[in-house]
């Protein structure tokens, strides 16, 4: 068999270096020194081993991480001419244990089954991987709608964007609604800070999302289709754009669509221009109509009356990309993964303080401390893991002591985070938590759209208290001001966006109330993040005298003659941390 | 809040240059009287010029009946459309979550220091400007930056201001 090479080329396998990896590949075939197929591929979700080259040749397959230009032409001399694997750099392979198994040990991939296994600008290679074999077998099978909506719930499939309605039954009511016309929207707004897990699929497999939004069509009888993307993400909309004119060619959309008589369906791809609160369904509708993308108020639900006043059935990323896999495997197959009430896998972007960051697919009663030890390989640098942060701006923070926590719905519900999508921001003991707040309140703050009051003030004022907080200007009284604003805010916005803002200083309230009060009242920062906290002192074995501190402070707060030890002046001193980053021989501790 | 960048971008509304309007035509003509045409028009042109002059705006409303009012107030929502000329190279660096717990303000500063300017704005040559965002999608190799179309990972400081420094050698020549 001829010799596969295939290169990882997702947005951060681009960004750690993957396209010169590429470009080097390339020209070594052209050289002619020896004869081998080169290919692309997606994320496999190992973000921290990019760039990844894998090779496959009789002897099964052989992924190698960290590849740079170097690595490249050891590579090809040693395992493609020679035929000797380079064990040193192997991640993953059939033959060989790495260090590298356990992050796949825990996973089962639905959603994600194909991505870093196939090309995704060639349909034909997700059609090999059992690709619209769903919507071909719905076809030829003479499966109803009813009997489609029917899968669908059977499956306990619930909304992965992060609300976790169940997905038939959403079906169901768009389904029931009687209109001429009738939309569906994948909301691919992914505005979550410290979440990817949309942009991996749609760059890894946009197939599988547009064949999960062609099923969808059938089973609510829709004729139009939207995916509303973020402009941040040009490779994902550049592919999507590439799998839909080839859908069309193979008769996946336009009409009579698999040969099913009256069943025209088609997708647009309609970018994002940057506003978290369009990922809110009343918010994206109005902006796919052009307007300013402010929510409004339910009832009537998008199934009733959404996009142009018609039925509308929204789904994110991740849900349709698990319609294709239920239909093909039975809804059974799905609903043998997870808990009681939430079933089948959830895909998570783990990042922050961790080990092996990246993007896993783990099925649902897994615990915390499986994902962060197991899989995710600890924390970084060996220090003590302190909190995850589940669901971005509208989620908590989950402390230490709840690791054991298992993922479904209501168990992370009950920590006061939330599901989310699936951002897992991990934090360490050099994060401040009331930092974090204010960083979490600033976004929403600024995403505020401004429409309900106490969304558009209370955030402010919020933002306002936390920010005085880490300053040391902080209040006994304003930890009480903080909760009563929280859950005035909570109750009285219309959106997603108001209703769980105040959740990050709730939950880090709940379970980190002791930093706000070394910040409140003892002007401290435990974590030594809040440089106003700080205390800046030359470690007197460490310093050289090089006066590089003195000459950077503004305030001539240090003094020192040329080799001589110097000293901060505590009573000048700003602490603005200048000498801290200025200083190369870590003579300047801070506490 | 949204609202308030309207005031900050209103006196800058004035372009400084003139701009060749019939660039634009074809996109009017593409989506002229088309439902929803509203942002694809604001993209579209903003494409073009690199931000949305004033003339621009006026002559899609004499053309397509959109109203002045409510294009501004689309334009000022979203994050994305710009109403002053950027440089050509816009530096984004990515505050999402997983960047600022790996000190993602410590790249901005580096870069404000180096540049000499602030958030927003744009280098007196006209090469650079510096903007933050909330999110690039790359949180795994926090913290990251993004310049034109290319991310760069895993940054420092120092690092940061270094690929800046060669994009600038790499003008000169």
């Amino acid at each position: 068999m001829e010799t596969r090479v295939i290169v990882g080329l997702g947005s951060c396998g681009i960004a750690a270096g993957a396209g010169k990896v590429f470009e080097a590949l390339r020209n070594i075939k052209e050289e002619g020194k020896t004869v081998f197929q080169l290919s692309r591929t997606s994320c496999i979700g190992m973000c921290y081993r990019e760039p990844l080259v894998e090779v496959i040749d009789d002897k099964g397959s052989v992924i190698y991480g960290n590849v740079d230009e170097e690595r490249v032409a050891e590579i090809v001399s040693r395992h493609l001419i020679n035929k000797e694997i380079v064990s040193e750099w192997i991640v993953k392979s059939e033959n060989h244990e790495t260090i590298d198994d356990t992050f796949f040990g825990g996973q089962v991939k639905i959603a994600l089954r194909n991505c870093g296994f196939i090309d995704p600008e060639k349909i034909e290679e997700y059609q090999s991987a059992g690709g619209y074999k769903a919507l071909e077998m719905i076809a030829a099978g003479k499966v109803t709608p009813e009997a489609v909506v029917q899968k669908v719930m059977d499956s306990g499939l619930r909304g992965r964007g992060g609300g976790g309605f169940p997905t038939g039954l959403k079906w169901k009511l768009t389904l029931n609604s009687p209109s001429d016309e009738k939309y569906i929207i994948c909301n691919a707004d992914e505005g979550d800070p410290g979440a990817f897990m949309d942009r991996s699929l749609l760059e890894g497999d946009p197939h599988s999302v547009l064949e999960g939004m062609i099923i969808g069509a059938y089973a609510v009888k829709a004729s139009g289709g939207v995916i509303y993307c973020r402009a941040e993400y040009p490779l994902a909309i550049k592919r999507l754009n590439i799998a839909i004119l080839q859908a069309r060619e193979k008769g996946y959309l336009g009409k009579n669509i698999a040969g099913i008589k009256g069943f025209n369906f088609d997708i647009y791809v309609k970018e994002g221009a940057g506003a978290f609160v369009c990922g809110e369904e009343t918010a994206l509708m109005a902006s796919v109509e052009g307007r300013r993308g402010m929510p409004y108020k339910k009832p009537p639900f998008p199934s009733e009356s959404g996009l142009w006043k018609k039925p509308t059935n929204i789904n994110n990323v991740e849900t349709w990309a698990n319609i294709p896999w239920i239909i093909t495997e039975g809804p059974a197959s799905y609903a043998s993964y997870g808990t009681e009430k939430s079933k089948g896998t959830k895909v998570f972007a783990l990042t922050g303080k961790i080990n092996r960051g990246g993007l896993v697919e783990v099925p649902m009663g897994i615990s915390l401390r499986e994902i962060i030890y197991e899989l995710g390989g600890g924390i970084q640098n060996g220090r003590q893991f302190k909190a995850v942060q589940m669901g971005g701006p509208s989620g908590g923070c989950i402390p230490a002591a709840l690791v054991d926590t298992i993922i479904d719905y209501d168990s992370v519900t009950s920590t006061g985070a939330i599901m989310g999508s699936g951002g897992m921001v991990v934090m360490d003991e050099t994060t401040c938590m009331v930092d974090v707040a204010r960083f979490f309140l600033d976004f929403t703050y600024k995403e505020s759209c401004g429409k309900c009051t106490f969304c558009r003030v209370g955030t402010k004022r919020m933002l306002e208290t936390l920010s005085r907080i880490c300053e040391g200007e902080g209040k006994e009284s304003d930890i009480e001001l903080l909760e009563e604003l929280a859950y005035q805010i909570k109750d009285s916005s219309l959106c997603g966006l108001g209703q769980t803002a105040p959740n990050p200083v709730l939950t880090t309230l709940k379970y980190f109330r002791n930093e706000y009060l070394a910040h409140i009242t003892d002007k401290k920062c435990i974590a030594g993040v809040c440089t106003k906290l700080l205390t800046y002192e030359v470690i007197p074995e460490n310093c050289t005298g090089c006066t590089v501190c003195a000459k950077n402070c503004s305030v001539n707060a240090i003094s020192g003659e040329r080799k001589q030890i110097h000293f901060v002046d505590q009573a000048i001193c700003i602490k603005c941390g200048v000498c801290f980053s200025k200083c190369t021989f870590d003579a300047i501790r801070k506490y | 809040m949204r609202i308030q960048r309207v005031l900050k971008d209103k006196e800058l509304t004035e372009a400084p240059e003139p701009v060749d309007l019939t660039l634009i035509d074809d996109l009017i003509k593409k989506y002229n009287g088309k439902p929803g045409n509203m942002i694809p028009l604001l993209q579209g042109a903003q494409s073009v010029y690199g931000y949305i002059p004033a003339e621009v705006f006026r002559k899609i409303s004499h053309e397509t009946g959109l109203t002045l009012s409510d294009m501004y107030g689309v334009a000022t929502f979203y994050a994305q459309f710009r109403l002053k000329p950027v440089g050509k190279h816009v530096i984004k660096v990515c505050h999402g979550t997983a960047c600022h717990v790996q000190n993602a303000d410590s790249i901005s500063d580096a870069i404000r220091e180096s540049l000499k300017i602030k958030d927003g704005e744009t280098t007196p040559d006209g090469l650079f400007t510096l903007e933050s965002v909330a999110c690039l999608g790359c949180c795994s190799l926090a913290p990251v930056m993004m310049i034109g179309d290319d991310s760069y990972g895993k940054l420092t400081g120092r690092s940061a201001v270094k690929i800046i420094r060669e994009i600038r050698a790499g003008e000169s020549n």
